[in-house]
């Protein structure tokens, strides 16, 4: 071990209880990688503390020694936010998991940021009450990383993202000073940087504790399953839901070879004819959602939906969204690997990708399935590919910077909800000019002057967008050429 | 419709050459709001308008900064949507700009979200004179640190707004509001009750020892809500006039000769909903406050001391605004905490590094 190595860890074992401290490899290995398990690194250690002061601690150690810090949550991230670096530390919230307070009357839980995303509706469920963004990862996230990533879910087109959600953050600056964002009203003095906060990938500072706003559990909820026999139909039916005047709670898509996959896994009786299945769900009174599921089948049928099945009991509606929410072990079910994309698109755009992606699949000679929120026009494309085949990965992932670049071109962005860290950093590139990437540098060191916490993710340097720009010329043709790039 | 971005560019470069900093104004409705900025020169938005797209099956709505808040809710309102934020709108020329960078809301705000809420992406020119673009005209958009909502509630010391894409929504098919006679804690507790239950609530105000609820939202939702809450209904005459009153604070609780009278001054208290009544005794006017949000924006004219007043709102958890700085000599807003304040300047240095904006209108120094 380096000299600097073990000065580090012992300054740190003076910070922390000595559980709370890992350092040899057998103990790191956990924490290599995030949900994106293709990139790995060992970090230096791993630290978990307790309590605030821990934090506090470990953070003016770190900044003394110049050392890096890679704050983590759960570790369920799928952009490799969280993939430690070599030369720093992990920084895990996941022992700070307690739920400080909730106040049913005036409707907000303040949190430790290792709380579940799903234990806090758990805890409200009690007084009525949910927190509304869910994460398909919701069971094991964290509050502290939804922060991080400013997560979604199937229900954010009505309910929002985390960063309508969230009130209030306290976090600690990488020199060891507590700050609050937000107040515990609905603005603050001074600029919004709590909306900074929200989203910024662990890169300001470590958050210590999130104030969320709860909202009233809808008593009834039914869905609509929608058959379509055209791809083109069901994009333009989302459009056509939206400019009725309807916000649906949840509206998914699936083409036709997400149903064929889910429907081998979950037995949910999905139509294997159609070419894309819409899930349209409502929620509210019963007075309300049965108004609301009228409108919606009379839109749908308008739209050219061949099918239209009701949920008639909370059951059926489960077994409707089986299908949805079970996509991805689907996938894993039938590809040894899969690469989710999380590229946003204007709604328009829908019918278009989709059959871009298709011309993608004949050039890459893989198969993507494609499962999304279409009332977001948020698309999760999976290129399965076997990872055993590293010619297959190698092309997966060139079809995946492929289609975030289609959705750049389409008006879109690389990321909805996912984050870019370590997995779109080069794409970035495509979305943002120098000079924006500057601006965002100048953000990241107006919170880190050091520049320690999480470096080198989201924002590509010049160079290395130099280096992405270069790799696309020597494909012989670089993609888009009327956008703004160097 | 006419696209003066790079006449701004133009006057931005000058006004860093000669160290002239600038006053941005859209139709100049709210030159009266923030920190007093004097003896400077303006840089007008008013040309820079037109709305460059709107698809309502889109739910976004993109336009220059100096087009009118009226034009775009006059063509919203054509395609049955609307701005749910409700900003304030203190002349019919009011700008988009204006309403982002002031980053004030209306009676929606507890329900449907503020300004910050539905901004999607904009366009700046910033101290350097350079045209920047941050997040886009799709819902969900996490590429990058989310500079649009920095933006927002700015009072424009970064940057010059140019270009903004708001998401809208669909104008509720039924509205009611209900009336109650109730007295100010009573009032408090009773609201945020209501809204912890699935009810489509979307307004709330108390004054004088009455409080109305607007409900807004599906039909069948409305009319059940109506059964469950009782209440005496207004007429919708009536009821739009109040809202809207509210909304534009052209109620009488804002212009009253009486309150004005001697030293008194507007105070925007924000504070958690559930925060305690405010005692009379200790701050001078608080009897007759006027109570929205639920309760977590309470209005008083008061000649209590700025500090004094600062010091409650912040010890409920909140804090205070000079909303009207006609007596004012100091700040308009509460002061930040230094870790705070050094944020600020830093990103004040990275987005006009030669102080060309607005200087102090946010905070002293910026």
């Amino acid at each position: 071990m380096s000299e600097k190595r073990q000065r580090l860890i012992e300054a740190l074992s003076g910070s922390l209880p000595s559980a709370n401290l890992l350092w040899q490899k057998e103990d790191t290995a956990p924490y290599e990688c995030d949900g994106l398990a293709a990139y790995r690194t060992l970090p230096l250690a791993v630290a978990l503390p307790e309590n605030e002061a821990q934090v506090q601690a470990v953070l003016k150690v770190c900044n003394e020694f110049g050392v890096p810090v890679v704050p983590r949550g759960a570790g369920t991230g799928l952009s490799g936010g969280a993939m430690p670096m070599q030369e720093g530390i992990v920084l895990s919230t996941a022992k700070m998991n307690q739920i400080l307070n909730i106040d049913p009357l005036s409707r907000r839980a303040i949190l430790q940021p290792g709380v579940r995303n799903l234990a806090i509706s758990d805890a409200a469920a009690p007084y009525g009450l949910y927190y509304a963004p869910d994460p398909s990862s919701q069971i094991a996230c964290s509050i502290g990383g939804n922060v991080a990533e400013n997560s979604g879910g199937v229900h954010c087109l009505k309910y929002g993202l985390t960063v309508n959600n969230v009130i209030q953050v306290r976090a600690v600056l990488m020199d060891g000073d507590v700050v609050e964002f937000g107040t515990e009203a609905l603005d603050a003095p001074g600029l919004d940087l709590l909306a900074v906060m929200i989203g910024s990938e662990g890169m300001l500072a470590v958050v210590t504790e999130v104030t969320v706003r709860l909202v009233p559990r809808p008593p009834v909820a039914r869905v609509i399953m929608a058959s379509f026999d055209d791809m083109t139909k069901a994009g333009n039916a989302v459009a056509d839901v939206i400019a009725a005047g309807l916000i649906p709670a949840g509206l998914e898509m699936m083409d036709k070879a997400a149903t064929r996959a889910v429907e081998e896994f979950v037995h949910a009786g999905y139509d294997l004819d159609a070419e894309a299945i819409l899930l349209c769900e409502s929620d509210g009174t019963e007075e309300e959602v049965t108004e609301e599921i009228e409108r919606m089948s009379a839109v749908l049928r308008e739209s050219g939906a061949i099918r239209i099945q009701v949920s008639q009991s909370e059951a059926e509606r489960m077994v409707f969204w089986s299908g949805r929410k079970n996509a991805f072990p689907a996938a894993g079910r039938i590809s040894p690997d899969y690469y989710c994309m999380d590229g946003t698109i204007p709604k328009k755009a829908i019918a278009t990708l989709l059959n871009q992606i298709k011309e993608m699949e004949d050039r890459y000679g893989l198969r993507c399935m494609n499962v999304f929120h279409a009332g977001d026009g948020n698309m999760h494309p999976l290129i399965l590919f076997d990872g055993s085949d590293e010619d297959q990965w190698h092309r997966a992932e060139t079809f995946g910077n492929e289609i975030l670049e289609a959705c750049v071109a389409l008006g879109g962005t690389i990321t909805g909800e996912h984050g870019v860290g370590i997995e779109k950093i080069n794409t970035m590139c495509v979305q943002f000019d120098e000079k924006e990437r500057d601006a965002f540098f100048g953000v990241k060191a107006a919170f880190d002057p050091a520049k320690l916490l999480n470096p080198d993710k989201a924002i590509p340097t010049l160079h290395r967008c130099a280096e992405y720009g270069r790799m696309h010329v020597h494909r012989g043709q670089l993609p888009h050429p009327d956008l703004p790039r160097f | 419709m006419a696209d003066l971005t790079n006449e701004f560019v133009t006057q931005i470069k000058e006004a860093v050459a000669q160290k002239r900093p600038l006053i941005i104004e859209g139709s100049g409705s709210k030159r009266w709001y923030g920190n007093v900025v004097a003896g400077h020169r303006t840089l007008s938005t008013a040309g820079h308008t037109g709305i460059l797209d709107y698809d309502p099956a889109e739910l976004v709505l993109t336009a220059r900064a100096g087009t009118t808040i009226a034009e775009l809710e006059k063509g919203l309102a054509d395609r049955g949507q609307m701005l749910p934020f409700e900003p304030p709108r203190y002349s019919s020329e009011s700008t988009l700009g204006g309403v982002i960078a002031a980053g004030l809301s209306g009676p929606a705000r507890p329900y449907a979200g503020g300004v910050r809420d539905f901004v999607l992406g904009l366009h700046i020119v910033d101290g350097k004179g350079d045209v920047l673009k941050f997040g886009g005209q799709v819902m969900k958009n996490v590429a990058g640190y989310d500079v649009s909502r920095l933006m927002t509630g700015s009072l424009g010391v970064l940057g010059l707004i140019t270009q903004v894409s708001l998401k809208v929504l669909p104008v509720s098919l039924a509205q009611s509001t209900l009336c109650f006679a109730l007295s100010e804690a009573a009032a408090i507790h009773q609201v945020n009750a209501w809204s912890a239950k699935p009810l489509p609530i979307t307004g709330s105000v108390w004054h004088q020892g009455v409080l109305n609820v607007r409900l807004a939202g599906a039909r069948a939702a409305v009319a059940s809500a109506e059964q469950q809450l009782g209440g005496t209904k207004l007429a919708p005459e009536v009821a739009a006039k109040l809202w809207l009153d509210l909304q534009d604070q052209t109620h009488a609780f804002f212009g009253s000769a009486s309150a004005m009278v001697g030293q008194r001054s507007l105070w925007r208290l924000s504070l958690p909903a559930i925060a305690p009544a405010i005692d009379a005794a200790l701050i001078p006017g608080a009897q007759d406050q006027l109570i929205e949000w639920g309760g977590a924006q309470r209005w008083l004219w008061s000649d209590a001391s700025p500090e004094a007043i600062r010091q409650l709102a912040r010890s409920l958890g909140g804090h205070a605004v000079l909303f009207n700085n006609q007596h004012a000599v100091g700040d308009v807003f509460d002061k930040l905490p230094p870790p705070l304040l050094a944020i600020h300047q830093r990103l004040k240095n990275t987005f006009d590094p030669h102080g060309i904006f607005n200087p102090g209108r946010l905070c002293q120094g910026l």
